[in-house]
């Protein structure tokens, strides 16, 4: 059980900046997940934890204490690798005990430490193998126990799921998340995968291009998204994104050919805005409903449960999610609504969040 | 492959065959020559019935040639030479790949450099350098003004003098001095997952500690591999155990077999210079058939 | 190619480096060293140190016909040996490439020979070549005096050649084999459903791809022949007659430890270090076009 915290930390190699000065603090016992797309600098991030990468800058401290220059086993963190890395040649007992058996422990109390693990991660029976006889959810797990045995302060985890596939991912998901119940150590959890975050977070820290974007619970990060790019990231499929043009009495979409009665709000006449709606928070109408939009389908994705329709509004490619066993034709013309208190507002240029359209119209926004 | 007409079987069949025969048949000649009799050897044509005397010429051959101790210098000589180069080669190899220093793409191309120019060509200085293994540091000291220094201060002449002719150091050091398993190594640790060198040292395990706890055991493959091919290399050596062993207890099997050449005007002993040949072809052919898998990937291995 | 992760200490990884440093330092450059210092000084009877002669011992070694005609041995024996040597192990391994029943039994015997010591090998094939008692024997008795190496240069040469080629013809082997079966089949198949028959497909698409390993053996059967050939020759010819198999090693050899020449031999050794060096830089230019090959 530990606090992390992280302050104006930033990593470069050679030239190149991927972390741009991070400031985060994960309080004890905490499930954090940081989530971004590939070459973000979530990795680097998570291994600068775990002491495996070197601290250009800035300070990350554990419980308090500052261990930019301590070894990764001096700081009490445990890792969960991508490909597991278990040791080839080791069982799995060894590989388990490897850490114990470098820290001097007697062989009695580690054989009983590793029951202990083992009968936790119920591997008892595959004690003996070696990880090349094992399934990748075996492996998984005794990549879990390497991390357990040690009762480190912190667990890190690095995208340590993304080698299995989709049933077992789920399942190991949930393995996971009980563990955490159970363990009640900080853990930390770098992951791309946008369902992954929101099953598993106590916390999401979302980062992109080395920052980050927003910090906040998964309900959070999915109903108040702090910039464009987080509300294009978090969520499948996408956020629908139209641009718009600021004017003197609302926002101008799709080219003039719609209009946003909002209040500009101190913003200039003639400025950028994006204008965002979640394909679930559009309604399919018939087409001809007064104040609804009309689109052309493009093409359908059955999902089971409900589909996707993939439109195109005036030249711009939407999405809407729907549960109803609706089925238009590809070619055919539907009509979209949404509510007004469904919109997301952002600054074109930096992609921020823009609050000040919200309160002050009423519904309906559009008008046909 | 895609065809399977008869025609083009038989003869694939046909040369692949002349081409087993082309290998296999000194071997048998050889066999068979070790078993005649003075007489029947020399005879013109050679019979291919093997004889009866086998026993009594491996013998002869083995005493004429004092075969005993040679094999067992051999041995010895081979197998240092084979745990040299796969110890040695494993730590420069562990140095040059998983530690950042200054002067390290420096060592790097030293080491690389004597892939290039083996023992034979650099035969009489090498040898000079046995005579007396400390001359090089000798003359060092000698031209930086050291061993003036060392006499002025503590009166002591600085002579440093260690022959290693007609010693197994002297026969084996020299042959470890080349690149050889070093870069096998290096291939081979390159391609180990960065992955577990940071379980590792998340586990708390320093560079020794990899090193012996999980590098050299995922290594096992490369170190049979270049421990036959080194094995059979020093095995095989000839000029420099020549050269290095003037003293008949030191000689190796190999060098041995001059002796069995029938001598001009003496009487053509064939069978027995047969028998001796058998006896020191015997150890690496046994070791080429019996580590095969790794003789062959060690070959591959080594040269790329 | 670098590893992303290392291990901090340096000082401790140095150390890892250091034995080996120390055994080529003494083995392999100052020797090398030596070897220069030796070829431009010439030594004073009676032990009175070298003098400088500059390239006098280069000059001499130059103008003497013995090393010329050393030279013209030593390429005879390296072309024949290495065309004869990879030819034969080239069709070996396009063959056993075929996977036939049995094939199996080829690759594990092709290479044997390639175990024995070239000085083994030589006395074997001394006696099966020899002119009164081996298999020559009774070619010599149809045709007498055909075959005498002991006598006729030629013949000699032939004979240091035969069992030069029999031990590499394995080595090849292996190399070839391991590079045709790195050829994906779908290549092969794909050329058969073009239509291209078994000798054709070799020749545009087996043999061209290949290449590098080709390049690769060439060289490397050359070195090998200055530098294996010293077994062979010392045990079946000893350089003779009349210097007609008196290899650049072998001369170096009989030059600095029989006649005490260390300055000559010296000379002779830098000569074919330069050789060496040569080939080797050739390869590596090659294997950088190789990289673009793949």
């Amino acid at each position: 059980m530990a606090s992390i915290t992280i302050r104006s930390v930033k990593k470069n190699y050679a030239k190149t900046q991927v972390v741009h000065g991070v400031d985060l603090d994960f309080a004890s016992g905490e499930f954090v997940v940081i989530l971004g797309p590939s070459g973000c600098g979530k990795s680097t991030l998570l291994r600068m934890i775990a002491g495996l990468e070197e601290i250009s800058d800035g300070t990350i401290a554990i419980d308090g204490k500052v261990v930019n220059k301590l070894e990764p086993r001096e700081r009490g963190c445990a890792m969960v690798f991508q490909n597991y890395a278990l040791y080839p040649h080791m069982s799995v007992a060894q590989n388990i005990g490897y850490s114990l058996k470098v820290a001097g422990v007697p062989a009695a109390e580690r054989t009983q430490r590793i029951q202990a693990v083992a009968r936790v991660l119920e591997l008892e029976h595959l004690l003996d193998r070696k990880p090349m006889a094992l399934s990748g959810g075996q492996r998984q797990r005794v990549a879990m126990g390497r991390a357990m045995i040690r009762e480190p302060k912190v667990f890190l985890f690095d995208e340590p799921l993304s080698n299995l596939d989709a049933k077992l991912r789920v399942q190991m998901r949930s393995e996971i998340r009980k563990l955490h119940r159970r363990l009640n150590a900080t853990s930390v959890f770098v992951t791309h995968d946008q369902v992954e975050a929101m099953t598993l977070a106590d916390r999401l820290v979302v980062i992109n291009g080395g920052r980050v974007e927003q910090v906040g619970t998964p309900a959070e990060v999915y109903g108040r998204p702090a910039s464009r790019f987080v509300a294009t990231f978090v969520g499948a499929p996408a956020m629908n994104m139209l641009e718009g043009t600021v004017t003197l009495d609302g926002i101008s979409l799709l080219g003039g050919s719609r209009k946003l009665n909002v209040s500009r709000a101190g913003l200039a006449v003639s400025s950028k805005v994006a204008v965002g709606v979640r394909p679930e928070a559009v309604r399919m109408v018939a087409p001809g409903t007064p104040g609804a939009l009309a689109a052309t389908v493009d093409l359908i994705e059955e999902l089971g449960a409900g589909r996707v329709i993939y439109v195109d509004l005036d030249g711009a490619p939407f999405s809407v999610v729907t549960s109803e066993a609706v089925h238009p034709e590809p070619g055919s013309t539907i009509g979209l609504q949404f509510a007004e208190s469904d919109l997301h507002f952002f600054s074109s240029e930096a992609g921020g969040r823009l609050e000040v359209f919200k309160a002050s119209v009423p519904e309906p926004a559009l008008q046909g | 492959m895609v065809e399977r007409t008869p025609i083009l079987n038989f003869f694939t069949h046909l040369i692949l065959f002349a081409g087993f025969v082309f290998c296999v048949a000194p071997f048998v000649i050889v066999a068979i020559a070790a078993s005649h009799n003075l007489k029947d050897v020399n005879d013109v044509p050679m019979s291919l019935l093997p004889g009866s005397d086998f026993w009594v010429n491996i013998k002869t051959a083995w005493t004429t040639a004092d075969l005993g101790p040679k094999l067992l210098n051999s041995f010895i000589m081979a197998f240092g030479v084979a745990a040299g180069k796969v110890i040695i080669s494993a730590l420069t190899a562990f140095s040059i790949v998983y530690f950042r220093y200054p002067g390290r793409m420096l060592i790097f191309w030293l080491i690389f450099i004597t892939l290039m120019l083996p023992l034979e060509v650099r035969i009489v200085p090498t040898y000079a350098v046995v005579t007396n293994v400390l001359e090089p540091y000798q003359t060092i000291m000698d031209l930086t003004g050291l061993s003036w220094l060392i006499e002025k201060i503590s009166g002591v002449q600085v002579q440093l003098s260690l022959g290693l002719l007609n010693s197994y150091s002297g026969l084996i050091l020299p042959l470890i001095a080349t690149a050889t398993g070093t870069f096998l190594y290096r291939q081979f640790f390159l391609t180990v997952p960065d992955e577990l060198t940071e379980a590792a040292r998340m586990d708390g395990a320093g560079a020794l500690r990899f090193f012996v706890d999980i590098l050299l055991p995922l290594s096992r493959n490369n170190m049979a591999a270049l421990g036959t091919i080194m094995f059979l290399w020093a095995w095989n050596q000839y000029l420099w155990p020549l050269l290095i062993t003037t003293d008949q207890s030191h000689a190796m099997a190999v060098t041995e077999l001059k002796q069995l050449i029938p001598n001009v005007g003496g009487a053509p002993e064939w069978h027995i210079a047969m028998a001796g040949t058998l006896i020191v072809m015997l150890p690496p052919m046994i070791v080429v058939v019996l580590m095969q898998r790794w003789f062959v990937r060690g070959l591959i291995a080594t040269e790329k | 190619m670098e590893k992303r992760v290392t291990f901090g200490r340096w000082t401790i990884g140095i150390l890892f480096a250091v034995p080996q440093l120390i055994l080529i330092f003494t083995f392999f450059y100052w020797p090398a060293g030596q070897a220069v210092y030796w070829s431009l000084t010439l030594q004073q009877p009676w032990g009175g140190g070298n003098i400088w002669v500059g390239l006098d011992n280069f000059r001499s070694i130059l103008a003497n016909a013995d090393y010329w005609n050393s030279i013209t041995a030593s390429m005879i024996f390296a072309g024949i040996s290495t065309g004869l040597a990879m030819i034969i192990a080239l069709v070996l391994a396009a063959l056993t490439d075929r996977q036939l029943a049995g094939s199996w039994l080829y690759r594990v015997v092709l290479i044997w020979p390639y175990g024995i010591a070239a000085p083994a090998l030589a006395l074997a094939f001394r006696f099966i070549l020899a002119p009164e008692a081996g298999f020559m024997a009774v070619v010599n008795k149809v045709w007498p005096g055909f075959w005498d190496p002991g006598l006729d240069g030629t013949d000699a040469m032939a004979s240091v050649i035969i069992a030069f080629s029999w031990k590499y013809v394995g080595y090849n082997f292996i190399f070839f084999l391991a590079a045709l079966q790195a050829i994906p089949r779908s290549l092969i198949e794909a050329a058969a459903m073009d239509g291209s028959g078994v000798i054709r497909r070799f020749w545009d698409i087996q043999f061209p791809l290949i290449t590098p390993t080709i390049f690769f053996l060439l060289v490397i059967n050359i070195t090998e022949s200055f530098q294996d050939s010293f077994g062979i020759v010392d045990i079946m010819t000893a350089g003779g007659p009349a210097n007609a198999t008196n290899l650049m090693v072998y001369k170096i050899y009989s030059d600095g430890f029989k006649g005490l020449d260390y300055s000559g031999a010296a000379a002779q050794s830098i000569i074919l270090m330069l050789l060496i060096i040569a080939l080797t830089i050739v390869q590596f230019r090659f294997i950088e076009r190789r990289v673009h090959y793949r």
